[in-house]
């Protein structure tokens, strides 16, 4: 069995120095984040009409700018219909800075894989594909061409960006929605304490499942580990996924200036693991510092706030007791209160 | 008329070069002569001998510098082909039925796209109940997703509208659809004559994409559109394809002087001179068609054929010259509209009605769903029937009236319970009941 490693993807430990700002400037330039270096790429400009606070671009913003710096400029990106497309491209203007194109909500695995297959025939395979789509076009609509992405191993990185429901249509359930958060199609009514426990997808395993070269997690908290990640990505030839947590203000009932906390407590409580998996086996885990309670991470969004009414209104402890023991097999099953 | 108009049945032109090669190999071999960069591929019935075919020349480097993908679904193949495109290769598929269908998202976001994509379809019926056999309700039910469609009506076209797809669809950034009947064309071995790489080569120019992928000029493909100009789009996209109506001929007058064959048209006339019954039909009961209209005139009947290669554009003067002399048009169309009534006629009447109108009064008959075979003695009651004024407005070919009657069908109030499909199928196995 390979040996599981305890670290970040970046290998930079930023309690020790004092920030966690990724442009840090006690770090050495090399290990200080693409988003830091004046000559980034600016892949995704400023203009769109992403919501204050989108966790989404966030994300897209520094993985397209880590994957231009790790393939020289030489990279086309392939979009799904959704939220990050809607904000980008409002016709005449498009907040693109790459060559992007946007075909349908549930075939971006397969557009980008015609994309590399056209640049292999091409002989032009120095040109790299990254596809991306939210959780619906990944998840749920996406999935059986992406599966046949990576069981075919073409050669594309596919990012999903994880905001755990349809934001863009107005909040519904996806496969990606947590139990008993609180969406349109989900609604809390009584009996009813939101999305139904024991359902959804874990699609980063099913991912490694196919044996692709490289299979990740990642945060919009931990932005410098993101971009270590899609820097290793792109150091394999293949098909490769990238798993994305990106908090959504609307879509969480949660102010915008909570983000990237809230990002940050998804992993702190274990619900979302941070791991790098190459050819199906794991072989880093993010360890938990400072382990926190779900409770802390639930109470911070609307999206629960049902959980947390007081027992006459209804108030739910022995769920967020069952979301507890979620996030503890997380970290028992990854490892993830190893040593730093 | 027009010379053209009276020209002989293609079929009995001089016997053409070529060898006893089944259709599908034959189509895959042009296919391959084309040069496509990328062929995603999903196997069904009866497409699969092409693919297949396309795949052994992949491998056999036979076809060079193509990318030959196995991909999971045709919704998969048409996507891969949306980006193999969009990236700047020349891309093909092919598919049927329930695969046309599966694709239909793609294929509408692939016109919209203005992708110049190449696609077969062994056109076979759509379920259910699920059928595997000949007929033309696959693709007519693509008729709006803004691809060119063009229907053939023997190997030998099937062959040759390939290269004219590929030509047409790139000069005008529409993608085309070559339909041809399956089992009836894909899985018949006949004399072919597959056009030699050499003229392929000097008939059909690299891909030239109008966009293109490219991280050295980035841009962006496939951003939204509002209502401020979504009519626009449209209406460009329909005066593009409307181009097809004088590009088609043309590019089919030059291929045919490079092949030695007689131009494929938009739409042939077949003995319509003192022609007051013309049939009007699509794809490969034309052959058997025009040889019943030829013993029909033989009978001194005023009978006529119209073929219809090119539905989508819809070349409604041409059809508007063909049928100028026609009282009566009989449409035969493989595929309908259940509730209404043909798919091909009403868009002939409109045509015709255009002035200075042709008043001639037009009949759909509905013949070869599911793979019934539309056979030379039900086309000759056609005829006569026709000739006689005893056709109905709308009616089906060889419909078994007394199969319905045993089944509980005979008036058309009649609804018995349980399966239509396992009622008829048990009725059609059990001896027939005495009445």
């Amino acid at each position: 069995m390979t040996e599981i490693t305890h670290r970040t993807a970046s290998g930079v430990k930023f309690y020790q120095v004092g920030s966690l700002a990724v442009g840090n400037r006690l770090l050495p330039r090399e290990q200080r984040a693409a988003q830091a270096d004046p000559q980034r790429a600016n892949t995704m400009i400023s203009g769109h009409r992403a919501c204050q606070g989108c966790g989404e671009v966030l994300g897209a913003r520094y993985v397209l700018d880590a994957a231009m710096r790790a393939t020289e400029g030489k990279l086309v990106v392939v979009n799904a219909t959704g939220c990050l497309e809607v904000v980008s491209t409002p016709f005449p203007e498009s907040a693109w800075r790459v060559p992007w194109l946007h075909s349908l909500f549930g075939n971006a695995p397969a557009v980008a894989s015609g994309v590399a297959a056209a640049l292999k025939a091409q002989g032009h395979e120095e040109i790299r594909v990254l596809g991306q789509a939210g959780d619906g076009g990944t998840v749920d609509i996406g999935m059986g061409v992406l599966s046949g992405m990576c069981e075919r191993n073409d050669d594309v990185l596919f990012v999903c960006y994880d905001n755990e429901a349809y934001m863009n249509t107005g909040v519904q359930r996806s496969g990606a929605t947590p139990a008993a958060a609180r969406t349109a199609t989900t609604p809390v009514a009584p009996g009813h304490p939101g999305n139904r426990f024991g359902q959804g997808k874990d699609v980063p395993a099913i991912a490694m499942a196919h044996r692709i070269p490289y299979v990740a997690t990642a945060s919009v908290a931990d932005l410098r580990d993101l971009e270590a990640k899609v820097e290793r990505a792109m150091q394999f030839t293949g098909a490769r996924y990238l798993h994305v947590l990106v908090p959504c203000p609307l879509g969480w009932a949660a102010p915008s200036s909570q983000t990237i906390r809230l990002a940050r407590l998804a992993t702190q409580c274990g619900l979302f693991p941070l791991f790098e998996a190459e050819h199906g086996e794991l072989v880093s885990v993010t360890p938990i510092r400072q382990q926190v309670p779900v409770d802390e991470y639930l109470r911070a969004q609307g999206r629960f706030a049902h959980l947390f009414a007081d027992q006459a209104a209804g108030g739910r402890p022995d769920l967020v007791a069952r979301i507890q023991a979620e996030a503890d097999r997380n970290i028992r099953v990854y490892g993830l209160g190893g040593q730093p | 008329m027009a010379a053209t108009e009276l020209s002989p049945h293609r079929g009995a032109a001089p016997e053409p070069a070529g060898r006893a090669v089944e259709g599908s190999r034959a189509v895959a071999e042009t296919v391959a002569r084309c040069r496509p960069q990328v062929v995603p591929a999903y196997p069904i019935s009866p497409q699969t001998h092409i693919v297949e075919a396309l795949s052994a020349l992949t491998r056999t480097g036979e076809l060079e510098s193509c990318q030959f993908v196995n991909v999971e679904s045709e919704f998969g193949a048409m996507s891969l082909c949306i980006g193999a495109s969009a990236a700047g290769s020349r891309t093909y598929t092919a598919t049927s039925s329930q695969g046309l269908l599966f694709m239909s998202e793609a294929l509408f976001n692939a016109a919209g796209l203005g992708l110049p994509i190449v696609l077969t379809v062994a056109n076979r019926a759509v379920g259910a109940p699920i059928n595997i056999w000949n007929d033309q309700s696959d693709s007519f039910s693509q008729r709006d997703s803004g691809w060119i469609q063009l229907y053939a009506r023997d190997n030998q076209d099937a062959c040759d509208l390939h290269p004219l797809a590929f030509r047409l669809a790139e000069e005008l950034s529409v993608p085309v659809m070559v339909c041809m009947d399956g089992f009836v064309l894909t899985h018949a071995v006949e004399r072919i004559a597959v056009p030699e790489q050499r003229i392929v080569d000097a008939f059909l120019p690299p891909y030239a994409p109008r966009q293109v992928l490219d991280p050295g000029a980035p841009l962006s493909i496939g951003a939204m559109v509002g209502p401020e100009a979504f009519t626009e789009v449209r209406f460009i996209a329909h005066g593009r394809m409307q181009q097809a109506l004088v590009r088609f001929p043309e590019l089919a007058q030059r291929y045919g002087k490079l092949v030695g064959r007689p131009a494929v048209e938009l739409a042939r006339g077949y003995r319509l001179e003192g022609a007051r019954t013309v049939f009007v039909a699509l794809g490969s009961v034309l052959g058997t068609l025009e040889d019943v209209v030829d013993e029909a005139r033989a009978d001194g009947m005023p009978v006529g054929a119209v073929e219809l290669t090119c539905f989508r554009p819809f070349p409604a003067e041409r059809l508007r010259t063909l049928l100028a002399g026609a009282e009566n048009v009989v449409v035969i169309e493989r595929a309908f509209s259940t509730g209404a009534a043909g798919i091909v006629t009403p868009e002939l009447i409109a045509a015709l009605a255009e002035p200075p109108a042709v008043s001639a009064r037009s009949f759909t008959v509905i013949a070869g769903l599911g793979g019934r075979p539309i056979t030379k003695k039900a086309l000759r009651m056609l005829v006569h029937d026709a000739v006689a004024g005893r056709v109905a407005r709308f009616s089906f070919l060889g419909l078994d009236r007394d199969l319905l009657a045993r089944a509980g069908y005979g008036r058309a109030s009649d609804d018995p319970p349980g399966s239509t499909a396992e009622r008829l199928l048990s009725r059609l196995r059990a001896p027939e009941s005495p009445r």
